[in-house]
């Protein structure tokens, strides 16, 4: 999924973050960041622990209010938004979160059909068919349907999550953490399954990971977070040339180099 | 000018000023009741958004319907066992100190009143806090550290609608019938001790029953029930919708909702006899 960096500017911007900032207390999170996100292409955004990745994805989804700055999506401004406007943005939203955050009391497939029987008025019956149809598409046998968030393993709640996330064809899909949790080879099949169900739908993504083989396998753009900015942004085929010594320390997952970590 | 007085106010906390400790206690203090406010005034807001959520659309009927299972018939029992024993210790209570002045008589009416008026719907608001509130706080604090109060918001669907209307509305609804139903195991249960135990007439206990009580005593009693009920459930949703990350906070805003609920229940209990009675 690799690109040029002339297509960053070619393309137009479906999610622009301009001079956002996010405090909690004294402790300054997202520190005037810009941050643009082409339409149709997929940026990863990578940094370590405690840098701001989910504050920027929060903000992003209204989930949190910034203290200042301009988030557009679709040219449309989406901090101070009012509750129709807020709505609207969200019927074009997809969200798979870290830790899946399925309904406990639903079955699977009532967690898949969720966004379009209560977001969209979908009937009962129209849904459950939707949801049959992107359980299959996400590599699980259709009897899930019928079983309960706590009756199947990590890796399937994932895809059941991912299900979720594309059930209303979004126009933007957000991936919090993806692979986190789960053994390399099921990490492996959860990144084929998001480019697969990403590029079917022809939407926009916005991921927030650590792990360096779900970034590269994804993005068609990188960008790194550290102390709340973005410090560099390019193709995913540029990360390993960066010239940025904070980039190739994250990447190579060295201990010694300018970003430092407090252990104790 | 400013640096010289920060110095001068540093030397004289250092040099143990009595003022300055007086200055820090009423700063403490001060503090405290700010803090104080700020909280009530997080769930007032809290409670009138939930008001506000109850009775503009979208409904969730079926979300209505299991609450109302949950919180109304699953209390039943609790709410059932707990107003039979009471009004069997009442009547046993009232017969040991009202035979010292022979007036064995006024028993039938010290239960029916004591029931209907105060231990039906406090203990029944006491029960149902400790059940009912303990578990939506549990449930809605669980689905906030675990995101799926977010996933709510990402699907379009509003958690006020969603989670807190469905739980206020069947709270204060069936708190009220649970009340009534405790009304009456109550009073059977002083009527049980008081025929089979301590040989009373089932005619005159039951016309003595009935010549006491008003409409007054069961109906101030039903709208304390569905003001508990209103405060259990505000107080589990608040406190869940609101708790920390982790095991311990869940475990802290069950907790911080059990007890708040029972401390306003006692309070609004005065506050309501006040309005019916004095």
């Amino acid at each position: 999924m690799s690109d040029k960096k002339a297509d960053v500017q070619a393309s137009a911007d479906k999610i622009v973050l301009k001079n956002v900032s996010k405090a909690f207390g004294a402790n300054r999170v997202l520190n005037n960041l810009d941050l643009t996100v082409p339409a149709g292409k997929s940026l990863v955004v990578i940094g370590g622990s405690g840098t701001g990745k989910s504050v920027l994805l929060k903000s992003v989804l209204g989930l949190l209010t910034p203290d200042s700055g301009s988030i557009l999506i679709d040219g449309q401004e989406s901090i101070g938004s009012d509750s129709k406007t807020r709505s609207n943005f969200m019927k074009k939203f997809g969200m798979l979160f870290q830790g899946g955050a399925l309904f406990d009391s639903l079955k699977i497939w009532e967690n898949v059909s969720f966004g379009l029987v209560h977001g969209q008025g979908m009937s009962k019956k129209d849904a459950k068919l939707i949801a049959v149809e992107k359980i299959r598409a996400v590599g699980l046998r259709p009897e899930v349907a019928e079983l309960y968030p706590a009756e199947i393993s990590g890796g399937m709640q994932k895809r059941v999550g991912l299900a979720r996330a594309v059930a209303s064809s979004p126009e933007i899909i957000f991936f919090d953490e993806p692979t986190t949790g789960l053994d390399p080879i099921m990490a492996d099949v959860i990144n084929d399954l998001i480019v697969d169900q990403v590029k079917d739908l022809g939407a926009t993504a916005l991921s927030i990971t650590h792990d360096m083989a779900s970034a590269r396998k994804i993005a068609d753009f990188v960008a790194m977070i550290h102390e709340g900015e973005i410090i560099w942004k390019g193709p995913v085929a540029d990360l390993d040339h960066s010239d940025n010594a904070y980039v190739d320390q994250f990447i190579h997952g060295r201990a010694d180099g300018p970003i430092t970590r407090r252990v104790a | 000018m400013t640096s010289d007085v920060a110095q001068q106010d540093i030397t004289n906390r250092k040099s143990g000023n009595p003022i300055n400790w007086a200055l820090d206690l009423c700063a403490l203090v001060g503090g405290g009741i700010l803090n104080f406010l700020a909280a009530v005034g997080r769930l007032a807001d809290f409670a009138i958004r939930s008001v506000m959520h109850c009775f503009t659309p979208p409904f969730y009927p079926s979300q209505l319907l299991r609450q109302l299972t949950d919180i109304g018939y699953y209390s039943l029992p609790v709410v059932g066992m707990t107003a039979l024993f009471t009004g069997m210790v009442l009547a046993l209570q009232s017969y040991t100190g009202f035979t010292r002045f022979n007036a064995e008589g006024a028993i039938a009416g010290v239960v029916v009143l004591s029931i209907t008026r105060e231990l039906s719907p406090v203990l029944a608001g006491l029960m149902v806090a400790g059940r009912v509130g303990a578990a939506i706080a549990a449930e809605i604090g669980t689905m906030r550290v675990t995101e799926q109060i977010d996933a709510l918001r990402t699907l379009s669907v509003n958690p006020f609608k969603y989670l807190i209307a469905p739980r206020v509305i069947a709270a204060t609804l069936t708190l009220p019938l649970l009340v009534l139903i405790g009304d009456v195991i109550g009073v059977y249960g002083g009527y049980i001790v008081s025929i089979y135990s301590l040989g009373f007439s089932p005619t005159t206990y039951l016309t003595q029953t009935w010549d006491v009580v008003t409409d007054m005593d069961v109906i101030s009693g039903l709208w304390k029930a569905a003001v508990f009920g209103f405060i259990v459930s505000i107080m589990g949703c608040y406190h869940g919708f609101n708790s920390a990350r982790g095991a311990q906070g869940v475990g802290a805003a069950t907790t911080n909702a059990v007890v708040s609920s029972s401390i306003l229940i006692l309070i609004f209990n005065y506050l309501i006899t006040q309005i019916f009675f004095s």
